[in-house]
């Protein structure tokens, strides 16, 4: 954004419409990929006509006027995709797309401030014109003779006449009739208006009134005629009479002062609706009123008819235009500018507002007048937009409230005696408060994945498209809400893995029907919220990891030692490996660079864990778990020794006291332990992270049962259970560095730096230990003939 | 009393900008998404002005216009429909439904003004 937009009286509304923009954008990503599968719904029709109309609108508001130009066109396109006059086929779908893509640019070159090139769009608005012309398309590259001569200019028409000189005498012949009062419209207002305009004689012909017992009350008994000395042009005059000109019979004559005419009339007759009815108006509240008998025409005669009052005709648009007559040029229609097809975006368009001044004007046209007050009564639905700083702030101040409430409540607990006080219940209190508050600030940053997963069609499509492959992306739960921080981490990843699935997972058409399997692949992107965390699946149907290629590339780049034996799982695993690639060669689609390694590490400075599972020739599975939130944390504060530690709540199954039959010792010295006929690896803290003092003897602990991804438990052993609590991360690698095991810290009330378990880190190594342990009792039990199956291990002790 | 009006948009962009130069100018605006909305919104309570656009999902202006013609309370409040330069048979189609008037889009704020200041002084 530039600077200087911050000096622009419009400088907010144009972020709310650079940011309705690329939702409406994002929106018309998957309208069109909807559209290129063949669903031609009217409605999906009329919400893509909507997203280019209402970027029109802005880019008119703010003066965009490549925009608006190209907008223009491309609208028009669309309408006739949507009245019907034009049939969808592959061809318009990918000018449809092509546009669109002009369009984000537009958008973006607009939001920068940058200049459009003079050409830019030119080529997609000539296919555009040359559709809705039945032309062939024009080539590719091929410009228009004057490219940007074919962008119309879109400054707008100057107003036709200029305003006239010198004062003249306007004679006016006003009757409206009750269509006029259907409307809505008021002639006292007319007349103020006229008024406003110069010096204005009314006269009133009320002999139409007739006898009280026969009076409807919704007909027009009155007929005007104004007597209008000014120095305003006669558009001014027309514009008076802009709304009603179809409800009234209306006659204009200009004079010079003299008396004399000069201008001729414009006789807006409509036969409709005659009747009339004149109870809005009060004859007292008219400027000059006069009587007047000699007014020659009834102007109601042809139609009257009593019955049709009181109820809205039903006027149809054709006969109302049918009834206009325009006599000369000098009667400016409002027929007459309405834009042909063809005439270019024009900001001051058909109703032709003018600047004229309008002094008495009751209402203060005072737009870019400062005014702090909010309307006082809004919609249900509103938002405002926050920078995303002051959201930070808040939140680092709900996680500092938090920390001293708990150093408040553990003070508490010290005077045990006063726990009854106003002082404890008010602390009781507080600590629901905070919590509510806490969940509304975290809420404030929550957004749904949507904005991340409407970019992936775009990539499937243009992707495809260079390798020659079909694909349906189906997406689900895109509406499921993460923190805005986690949303916008998830573009990267994602497009990396939506390009892994198209490149590397599906195989070609040819290739897929020699398989058996429908020629289009499916790549499915789905997210879904699974005990406080988000789990993002990309899944495709494709061949599968290349289980003896990537055991191969691992031995060659020294990953996996030539004479190790991995299961296949494992295989699958090397993917994740650093620089790893199994692209056979490097395209512009993969390997810039960013490997799965990438992918795995940036998910895990979230928090995050990616897995994936593959059966060849079926198709591959990528999981990201990720937490919803990267500021707090429902927690566990377990002892060890003179240490604390959190687990995180959302990993703990249940707590229990081991029985010491339950727990069994392997060969390396590590502990199982068996619940209800399972067996479960313990992490012992204790032993993990080097803590003092701590329960050596493993049937006087406690065992947390917890959860890691890949549905692996394990127990970790600790000493005490302190309670439960809602704690503030504090990343550690930015205060200290990274340690194994730990995910990050929390202060707690007392001031101490607490650690919190990273669950799924600690399964890790242990299935690193277990996997070094499973190998040596493997090559231990060879001997003995049993299976390594940890299960059956305590056989073997 | 400040005056109230109804302004009728599903662009966000164009809510802001009616909301913002009509509360300028002393009116007390009420604001909708859509057709369907504007009418829970109004729920019977009355207004002195009706400003909607033409293109909404739900209910277009063209219905919401004809759906408050329909409601007593609503036959002689003044309705403008926002149109664009192009689509001129709107205008028919919203003198059918009953629309009082019309204010030609993009939107300029002095326009809006004035165009208001000729239905609702």
């Amino acid at each position: 954004m530039l600077p200087s937009m911050q000096d622009d009286p419009f400088y907010q509304f144009k972020v709310t419409f650079f940011e309705e923009c690329d939702e409406l954008l994002g929106n018309m990503e998957s309208y069109l990929t909807d559209l290129e599968e063949g669903d031609h719904d009217s409605e999906l029709l009329n919400a893509i006509f909507r997203v280019v109309h209402s970027i029109k609108a802005g880019a008119g508001a703010f003066s965009f006027e490549r925009m608006v130009n190209f907008t223009h066109r491309f609208e028009f396109l669309l309408d006739k995709l949507r009245d019907g006059s034009m049939t969808v086929d592959d061809t318009i779908v990918r000018v449809l797309f092509d546009s669109n893509d002009v369009l984000v640019d537009l958008v973006d070159f607009a939001r920068n401030g940058a200049e459009t090139p003079r050409e830019f769009g030119a080529h997609e608005l000539a296919k555009i014109e040359a559709l809705i012309n039945g032309e062939s398309l024009p080539e590719e590259g091929a410009l228009p003779a004057a490219a940007g001569s074919a962008v119309p200019e879109v400054e707008g028409e100057k107003s036709k006449a200029g305003t006239d000189a010198g004062s003249k005498v306007f004679e006016i012949d006003f009757s409206p009739k009750p269509s006029l009062f259907q409307h809505a419209n008021e002639p006292l207002l007319i007349i103020r208006e006229l008024s406003g305009l110069g010096d204005l004689k009314v006269s009133l012909d009320s002999s139409m009134i007739p006898e009280l017992h026969v009076m409807e009350p919704e007909k027009s008994y009155f007929t005007w005629t104004f007597e209008l000395n000014t120095e305003a042009s006669r558009d001014d005059i027309d514009e008076v009479f802009e709304f009603v000109v179809d409800d009234c019979d209306l006659t204009i004559v200009e004079k010079d002062c003299t008396g004399k005419i000069t201008g001729v009339d414009v006789t807006a007759a409509s036969d409709l609706g005659d009747d009339d009815f004149g109870f809005f108006v009060n004859e007292e509240d008219l400027p000059g009123n006069q009587a007047s008998s000699n007014q020659s025409a009834e102007p109601t005669v042809d139609q009257e008819d009593d019955d049709d009052f009181g109820f809205f005709v039903d006027v149809d648009a054709g006969e109302v235009e049918a009834g206009v007559q325009t006599n000369d040029e000098n009667s400016k229609s409002y027929k007459a500018d309405s834009l042909p097809v063809e005439a270019p975006a024009s900001s001051e368009a058909t109703a032709s507002v003018k600047q004229s001044s309008m002094p008495q004007a009751p209402v203060p046209q005072t737009a870019n007048a400062p005014v702090a007050e909010k309307p006082t009564s809004v919609a249900k639905v509103s938002s405002i937009r926050v920078d995303i700083d002051r959201v930070d702030k808040l939140v680092n101040m709900v996680g500092e409230i938090v920390i001293t409430h708990s150093m408040l409540a553990s003070e508490l607990t010290v005077l045990q005696e006063d726990r009854q006080t106003s002082l404890g219940s008010g602390i009781e209190e507080m600590s629901m408060h905070i919590r509510e508050l806490q969940d509304n600030v975290m809420a404030i940053r929550m957004q749904p994945v949507k904005s991340v997963f409407s970019r992936m069609p775009r990539i499937v499509r243009d992707v495809s498209k260079k390798l020659d492959k079909k694909v349906k992306l189906v997406t689900e739960g895109e509406n499921t809400e993460v923190d805005k921080t986690v949303v916008e981490e998830l573009a990267d990843p994602l497009t990396h893995m939506i390009r892994n699935s198209l490149d590397h997972g599906l195989e070609t058409p040819d290739e897929r029907i020699a398989a058996g399997k429908p020629a289009e692949g499916k790549i499915l992107l789905s997210a879904e919220h699974r005990g406080g965390r988000i789990v993002i699946t990309i899944a495709d149907d494709g061949r599968g990891i290349n289980r003896p290629k990537v055991l191969e590339l691992a031995k060659e780049k020294g990953v996996v030692e030539e004479s190790q034996v991995l299961s296949d799982e494992e295989i699958d695993n090397l993917i994740f490996a650093p620089g790893f690639s199994t692209a056979d060669e490097v395209t512009d689609l993969s390997g810039r660079g960013v490997g799965m390694d990438v992918v795995r590490r940036n998910i895990q400075s979230l928090g995050g864990r990616v897995s994936v599972v593959s059966e060849p020739g079926v198709g591959s599975r990528f999981q990201l778990t990720l937490p919803l939130t990267l500021a707090v944390l429902d927690g566990m504060v377990v002892g060890v020794g003179e240490q604390k530690f959190v687990i995180p709540i959302n990993n703990i199954i249940e707590t229990l006291r081991p029985e010491k039959e339950a727990i069994k010792t392997l060969v390396d010295g590590t502990h199982v332990i068996k619940v209800r006929g399972e067996y479960i690896r313990l992490v012992e803290t204790r032993k993990t992270f080097s803590v003092l003092n701590a329960e050596t003897d493993l049937s006087k602990n406690l065992v947390v049962l917890v959860e890691a991804d890949g549905d692996r438990t394990i127990g970790i052993v600790v000493d005490k259970l302190s309670g439960q609590q809602q704690v503030v991360i504090k990343s550690l690698e930015a205060n200290f560095g990274r340690v194994e095991g730990i995910a990050s810290a929390t202060i707690l009330g007392n001031g101490s730096v607490c650690l919190i378990l990273d669950i799924d880190g600690l399964a890790d190594m242990d299935s690193s230990n277990q996997s070094d342990t499973a190998h040596y009792l493997k090559s231990n039990m060879l001997s003995s003939g049993i299976s390594s199956d940890v299960s059956e291990n305590e056989a073997a002790q | 009393m400040a005056k109230k009006v109804l302004a009728v948009d599903d662009s966000k962009t164009m809510r802001d900008m009616v909301s913002f130069t009509l509360s300028g100018a002393g009116f007390e605006v009420i604001l909708a998404e859509d057709g369907a909305h504007a009418l829970s919104v109004l729920n019977g309570q009355s207004v002195d002005l009706v400003i909607t656009d033409v293109n909404m999902p739900n209910m277009n202006g063209i219905e919401l216009v004809g759906k408050l013609r329909e409601n007593p309370l609503y036959k002689t409040v003044p309705i403008l429909i926002l149109t664009t330069e192009s689509d001129d048979s709107i205008k028919g189609q919203g003198r059918a439904a009953g629309a009082t008037g019309w204010i030609v889009k993009p939107f300029v704020p002095d326009k809006l003004l004035k165009v208001v200041a000729k239905v609702c002084p």
